[in-house]
Order: C-alpha cells, then sequence, then structure tokens
C-alpha cells in the first residue's frame, strides 16, 4: 500500500526572496531597480545643485539666437546672422556629405584591394597587403591629420600659378591643386538642362532594364545576347543626342586665377579632401579584408563545381563565388560604414565645420550649453546608427539562406 | 597467348633511366617569376604596373629618407645643413623624442620609471597571453597593477601597497561567504575591502612618515605623450573586460529589466562616436559629479574611454556566449551548478576562449582611438606633435617627420597585437580548411 500525501503546504519565507530559484529573479530586478534609481536620483540631483550653483539652466532657447559664426562650407544659404539651428543643419549636411563620398570612395578601395589581395601575382598580392596592414594598424587621426598637412602644406599657394613661367599649372587647364584646396569645373544649369538630365536618367532605367530583358532571354531560350556595348550605347548615345539637339545646355564654369585667388569652378577645402579620403583609405582597408574574407568563405567546393560544369574562371567570379560571398560580405562592410559615419566626427580635428565643429564645437563654445549640445550631438549619432542597424538587421533577414 | 605475345617482344629494358632535370624555364626562380608575376597578359601588365609604383614611391622618398639629418636644432638649420637638397629633417626626432613619449612635463629624471613599467607590463601579460607558460606566473599579473600605478605615479609605497592587502582582505572575505552565495560573497568581498581601505585610510600618512619608502609623486595632468597612449590604452582595457563581461551576461539574462538595462546601455554607447563621449568628459560630466568635487581630467577620460571599450567588449562576449552549444549550458544545469559555478566553470573559460581573437580587436581598435584625447586638448603622441612641437619657432613645418614617426610606433604595437591574435586563431582552431 502506498500513502499519497499532499506536498507540504509551502508558506512563503523571506529567505525564499534569496534563496529559491524562482523568486530570486525578482529580488535581484527589485535591487537592480532601486540602484538604477538612485543613481540616477544622485546624478540628477547632482546636476540641479550645479546648475543652481552656476545659475543656468537647461533650454534649447540658444538655437534659435543668430550664432554670430561663419561657416566655410555651406551646402544651404548660411551666413552669421542665421541661427545657431541652421548651423546644426549645415553641421549635419557637412557630416553626411563626407560619409556619402568616404563610404562611396571606401567601397571601391575595399572591393578592388580585397579582389587583389587574393591576386595570382606575388607583388600585387604583397602591395595589397602591405596598403592594409599599413592603414589598419595607425590610427586614423594620424592618417587624417597627414593628409590634411600635405594639402595645406605641400602643395603651392595659387600665387605659384600666376605669371608667365608659372612653378606650377593646372591639370588639363580645369583642375588646380592648391594649398587652399582643390579647385574643380561646376556645371552651370541653363534651361533645358532638365531635359537632358531626365534623359540620362532614364537611359540608366533603361540600361537595367535591357540587362534584365537578356537575363530573362537567356532562361527562356538559352539565347545570349551581348550586354556591354550596348549597355554603354544606350547610356550615352541618347543623353549626347539630346545634349547637342538642345543646343548644349550645360556648360562648365573653369577655374581661373583673378586676383590672389583662383574665382570660379567649385573650391574643394583641404579640410574635406583631408577627412574624405583618410577616412575612405582607412575603412577601405577594413572592407578589403572583409571582402577578403567573404571571398574566401566560400567554399573550395563551389569554385570546383563551377569549373568542372565548364565555367570560365571570371563567370566562376560573377555567376557562383561573388553573389555567395555578397552574402557575406555585406553586414560587416555596413558596419564598417557605420563606423566610418561616426569617425567622420574627427572632423575637428581639421577644421571640417560637420556637425562636431558646429553643434559640438563652436557652438558650444559661445553659448556654454554644453549639456543640451552634447546631448543633441549625440542623439544625432544615435539615431543614424540605429538607422543603419535597422536596414542592415531589414537585410539579414532576407539574404538568410532559405534551408528547406 | 601470351607466350606469343612474350616472343614478340625484342628488348626490354632492364634498369631505370634517371629521370632529366626539367627545363631551365620549369625550375628555380625562372619557374617562381613565370607562375607569380608573368602567368598571363593581364598579370604581366599588373606587375610592371606594380614595379613602377614601387619604383616611383622608392624615388620619391629613399633620397628623402638617406639625405635625413640627423643633428640639427631647428628647422632652419636643418635647411642650411641639406643646402637645398631634398631631405628628412629627423633632428626633430632626435631632440624631441623625450616629449614624444613622455609627455613634455614628466620630469627626464624619472624616465626610467614609466619605462620600467613598460617592461614589467610586458613581463606580466606574458602569462595571460601564452597558456604554456607555467600559472603560478600569474601572481605576476596579479601584482602588475599596484606595481605599475607605483612605478608610474609615484609617492608613498604604502597606498598600493594597502590597496593590494584589501584586495586580498576581500578574497578572503569572498572565500569565507562564497559557500553560502555567490552573491553573499561577492558583497562580503566588497564590504571587507572597503572597511580595510577606510580603516587604513587613517594608517597611511602616519606609516609614511615612519617608514618613508616613496618615489616622486607625478600628478597625472604631466602625463602626455606615447606613454599617455599605452596608460589610456592598458588601464581602459583592463578596466573594460570584467565590464563588458558583466553587460554580456546581463543581455543574456532572463531578468527583462536587467536585460533591458544592459541592451540600452551597449547600444547608446555603440551608437555614439568616441569623441561626443570624450566631450562629456571634458565638459559635461562635471555637472554630474557632487559640487565641489575635483576630477581630473585623465581620470574622467578613462572612466569614459572605459564605458566605451566595455560596450564593445561586451558584443564580443556575447558572440563568444552565444557561439557555445546550447548542450553545455544544458549540461551545467544537469549537474546541479547554479548559475554563478556553471558560468564559472563551464560557459565562461569557454566562451572567453572563443572570444580572445574580437576582444584583441577591440583592444587594437581602443589603442589607436586613445588619439582622440588630442582633440580634447591632452597631450598624448598627437596631441604633442599638433601642440607644443609644430608650434614651437623651431619646428614650425615638419609634418612628415613627426607623423611618420607616430605613426610608425602605433604600427609596431599594434601590428604585434594582430599578429599575436591571428597567431592564437591558428592555435584554437581545429581546422577544417584547405
Amino acid at each position: 500500500m502506498t500513502t499519497y500525501s499532499d506536498p507540504p503546504s509551502e508558506s512563503f519565507q523571506l529567505s525564499m526572496l534569496v534563496n529559491d530559484t524562482r523568486y530570486r529573479s525578482i529580488t535581484f530586478q527589485v535591487v537592480a531597480l532601486i540602484l538604477l534609481a538612485a543613481a540616477i536620483g544622485f546624478l540628477g540631483w547632482n546636476l540641479m545643485r550645479n546648475l543652481a550653483l552656476l545659475g543656468q539652466d537647461i533650454s534649447f532657447e540658444f538655437l534659435g539666437e543668430p550664432s554670430g559664426y561663419d561657416i566655410n562650407q555651406r551646402p544651404i544659404p548660411y551666413d552669421s546672422q542665421s541661427s545657431h539651428l541652421r548651423a546644426t543643419f549645415v553641421g549635419v549636411l557637412n557630416t553626411l556629405i563626407v560619409a556619402f563620398l568616404g563610404c562611396i570612395t571606401a567601397t571601391i578601395l575595399g572591393v578592388v584591394a580585397g579582389v587583389l589581395r587574393l591576386s595570382n601575382n606575388w607583388i600585387i598580392r604583397k602591395l595589397m597587403m602591405v596598403y592594409v596592414e599599413a592603414f589598419r594598424n595607425v590610427p586614423v587621426l594620424i592618417w587624417i591629420l597627414i593628409i590634411f598637412f600635405v594639402m595645406t602644406a605641400a602643395l603651392p599657394p595659387p600665387s605659384a600659378f600666376r605669371g608667365d613661367d608659372p612653378d606650377s599649372s593646372m591639370l588639363f587647364g580645369a583642375f588646380a591643386f592648391t594649398n587652399r584646396g582643390i579647385y574643380i569645373p561646376r556645371p552651370i544649369w541653363e534651361p533645358g538642362s532638365a531635359i537632358v538630365v531626365g534623359v540620362f536618367i532614364a537611359s540608366v532605367i533603361g540600361v537595367f532594364a535591357y540587362r534584365r530583358y537578356t537575363t530573362r532571354l537567356l532562361y527562356d531560350t538559352g539565347k545570349l545576347l551581348p550586354r556591354g556595348w550596348p549597355s554603354l550605347l544606350i547610356l550615352f548615345v541618347p543623353t549626347l543626342l539630346v545634349f547637342f539637339i538642345l543646343g548644349q545646355p550645360i556648360s562648365l564654369d573653369l577655374p581661373a586665377l583673378r586676383g590672389f585667388n583662383f574665382q570660379g569652378g567649385t573650391q574643394i577645402r583641404g579640410s574635406l579632401i583631408a577627412l574624405w579620403f583618410a577616412l575612405a583609405i582607412y575603412t577601405g582597408a577594413f572592407i578589403a579584408e572583409n571582402v577578403r574574407a567573404g571571398i574566401q568563405a566560400v567554399s573550395h567546393g563551389q569554385t570546383e563545381a563551377a569549373a568542372s560544369l565548364g565555367l570560365r574562371p571570371g563567370r566562376i567570379m560573377n555567376l557562383v563565388v561573388l553573389p555567395q560571398a555578397l552574402r557575406i560580405v555585406i553586414p560587416p562592410v555596413i558596419s564598417q560604414y557605420l563606423n566610418l559615419t561616426k569617425n567622420s566626427s574627427l572632423a575637428i580635428a581639421v577644421g571640417y565645420m560637420d556637425l562636431t565643429g558646429t553643434l559640438g564645437g563652436i557652438t558650444l563654445n559661445q553659448t556654454g550649453r554644453a549639456i543640451e549640445s552634447v546631448l543633441l550631438l549625440m542623439l544625432f549619432y544615435l539615431t543614424i546608427s540605429l538607422s543603419i542597424s535597422a536596414v542592415m538587421n531589414v537585410y539579414n533577414a532576407r539574404m538568410q539562406l532559405k534551408e528547406r | 597467348m601470351s607466350d606469343t605475345h612474350a616472343q614478340s617482344v625484342g628488348y626490354v629494358q632492364r634498369s631505370q633511366i634517371p629521370p632529366s632535370p626539367p627545363p631551365a624555364t620549369e625550375a628555380g626562380a625562372v619557374r617562381w617569376v613565370r607562375e607569380n608575376l608573368f602567368s598571363s597578359t593581364a598579370n604581366a601588365i599588373m606587375t610592371l604596373l606594380g614595379l613602377l609604383a614601387i619604383y616611383h614611391l622608392a624615388v620619391w622618398a629613399l633620397p628623402w629618407i638617406l639625405n635625413g639629418v640627423w643633428n640639427a636644432d631647428s628647422l632652419s638649420e636643418c635647411r642650411e645643413i641639406l643646402d637645398g637638397a631634398r631631405g628628412a629633417c629627423f633632428a626633430v626626432i632626435a631632440e624631441r623624442w623625450n616629449q614624444l613619449l613622455f609627455g613634455f612635463k614628466y620630469p627626464s629624471t624619472e624616465y626610467w620609471r614609466p619605462t620600467l613599467a613598460f617592461v614589467l607590463l610586458l613581463v606580466s601579460a606574458s602569462p595571460v597571453l601564452f597558456s604554456k607558460l607555467p600559472r603560478q606566473l600569474l601572481v605576476l599579473t596579479a601584482l602588475y597593477p599596484f606595481v605599475g600605478f607605483w612605478l608610474i605615479w609615484g609617492g608613498s609605497i604604502w597606498v598600493p601597497v594597502f590597496a593590494l592587502l584589501g584586495i586580498v582582505a576581500g578574497y578572503y572575505a569572498f572565500k569565507q561567504l562564497e559557500r553560502q552565495s555567490f552573491a553573499m560573497g561577492l558583497i562580503g568581498a566588497v564590504v571587507a575591502a572597503a572597511l580595510f581601505w577606510w580603516v587604513t585610510g587613517f594608517v597611511i600618512p602616519d606609516l609614511s612618515r615612519i617608514i618613508p619608502i616613496s618615489l616622486p609623486e607625478v600628478p597625472s595632468r604631466d602625463m602626455g605623450g606615447f606613454m599617455l597612449n599605452l596608460i589610456l590604452g592598458t588601464v581602459c582595457i583592463s578596466l573594460s573586460l570584467p565590464i563588458g563581461i558583466v553587460l554580456a551576461l546581463g543581455r543574456r539574462s532572463q531578468m527583462p529589466l536587467i536585460k533591458w538595462i544592459c541592451v540600452i546601455f551597449i547600444e547608446f554607447i555603440r551608437g555614439v562616436p568616441l569623441i561626443t563621449l570624450l566631450f562629456v568628459a571634458n565638459v559635461v560630466l562635471a555637472y554630474f559629479l557632487p559640487p565641489g568635487s575635483n576630477f581630473d581630467l585623465i581620470l574622467r577620460v578613462i572612466i569614459m574611454i572605459t564605458m566605451f571599450a566595455s560596450a564593445y567588449i561586451a558584443e564580443v562576449i556575447r558572440g563568444g556566449l552565444a557561439a557555445l552549444p546550447k548542450g553545455q549550458y544544458e549540461a551545467a544545469d544537469s549537474l546541479g551548478l547554479d548559475y554563478p559555478q556553471a558560468m564559472r566553470l563551464i560557459i565562461l573559460p569557454q566562451a572567453l576562449k572563443i572570444s580572445i581573437p574580437g576582444i584583441v580587436n577591440v583592444a587594437v581598435g581602443l589603442f589607436k582611438d586613445t588619439t582622440l584625447v588630442s582633440v580634447i586638448s591632452m597631450f598624448d603622441m598627437v596631441g604633442m606633435i599638433r601642440g607644443p612641437i609644430l608650434a614651437s619657432t623651431d619646428w614650425n613645418g615638419v609634418y612628415w617627420e613627426l607623423f611618420i614617426f607616430a605613426a610608425l610606433l602605433f604600427f609596431i604595437v599594434c601590428y604585434n597585437i594582430s599578429q599575436y591574435s591571428q597567431w592564437l586563431e591558428r592555435q584554437l582552431d581545429t581546422g577544417h580548411k584547405r
């Protein structure tokens, strides 16, 4: 005979809060909550007392006041009478400009260097290794400063371009490399230019449509149309035709030496060049490693299988290896873009007026609103980071291997 | 059949002909060059382009380096010596090496102290880095923070000694209470150590008077140059390791509140550039500290960089934790281990081992990022170059030499660390590669 008895009825004891795993987590969380509240309270209390002592308060009204300082690179109209808020926007735009340029250049450099690191050619392989190691192991700030000093100290002043037998001359008569920046031709948009641009955009779409058509034709009938030269034809011929029919509505404004400086054209400042190229070359070295790792991660069997199907080496790369490698490469490359954007805050070291230079630099120093400025600064970078990681999560979810 | 066939053979070779050597184009250096440099037209063009690039670089850089002037007092004197020829002015490094390495305020009679501290750092880090060394050497690692602190900052020897003794007291308290529970042990250790330090705080001044063993004190605002980069890098990485482990465990915790605190902290820190955190250290942090408290700038910077690094390390360790097979967690549970025991005995040793390469990457990145402190006008290596040296009338205009020197120092340190990490990866690799 077995006698069943109810389990001893549990009466809750205080020691169970620590010793019983069912309740312990609640205890810990309550303790953590209390500690967190205490820490926030302590910091907040200190902040209140410090502000009271200094006679300050927290307010964002300073953003509406006139800034009183000038910014040398203005994507939108701005002068020293504009508000701090407008200066902040100029800074945001400048950050985005250098980040965008840097990301594109870094991608090109990184992909080229990463592929060349796997080249059959010993010299090229070693050169690329030197590039990658040299740039990955030296702080980006040092590279920014080196390029900045090349731009400001090693290039000739505009006066060197003057005279009958000048020390320096312009490249193709259109590009001037001076210590005040690089001057490049600027397009002048005359009436009718919108049509040319429209046609160009249409031909870009046309190229994609043509390539899709050839792919579908290949899959349906097995017939392979040429792709290279028709694409070029579609891209350029209609645009050039329209350009000349409309009587050349886009012309170039060439920089020319007038007085002490170059006039006309677009001036790209040394600070932008330094930041742009240093970030691009530095991040490019990291991207090169990601690309190399991605290509090497594609199983050897894939290459061999493709080769045994009779594909040529170029086709093996394009059709078999790269599509698989891209899935591995893209997530780390996007996080490199994120790093580049964050590193662009080093602009302040060379006086490029990005957000850190305007809001975190001059505005902060002039108004003394340290907490508010740094808070806004962090919020901006945080927004960018979080949105890029959101994009990355969506991409990862889409690119996940569809397993059976 | 076979007989007739055998008879039809008139001649059979009895001895083997020795193999003839390969043709000259298929052997030795020639073959290597053919295969690696000129295997196809495209390859040959690339080789020539590569050689051209190297040639241009050499023509541009070699005379400059070989003509370098090592003995001069100023840039103008350098130019006089060079007399129009192209050449570097390495004299600036010969004259200012002490400032570049130690900053411009560190007393020059005491240079042996940071140097010795650096050498000891290498010695005491080696048992951690190389698992083949005897484990007893880990005692050196444990002692190093106190020795290193005393060597670099100086002051009475009793401060680091009692700091060490406080840690020892905490450890014994932990050992006593650990049997009850891990949390109790931890609380006991903290209480014991704090109590010990509070009590000895009264003793130290008298003791230093009675037994005065001390080095001249160097305030931390006098630190500078490459030394500052090394101090910031080492201190912040070693402090951020334990914090990173706690954050990583917190992020994987079942407790929603703890998890969300960790997630928000990590994502916030990783979302903002280090410069903004340094701004916080420079201008904002003072608002959040009790009025009248006067924190050293270096200490504030160390706090912020440590927070920065620990968020990154936490993510690396989280990766290591996630990479462990679930069976390990379940095995630990089925052995009846509680959470701290399972983590300490089963999970963390394996997870940390997997994440070492990632941690080393973070360490290299952080060490490079220590140059950012020059932006908030601290005189680290880059700050020394941009500030006192380039601003001086003697050396205004010497860019390349100084920046190449700085780049070279950073390269040597970072390259060796990353080589170590690759070596370690090969050691840990069980190998399925071709």
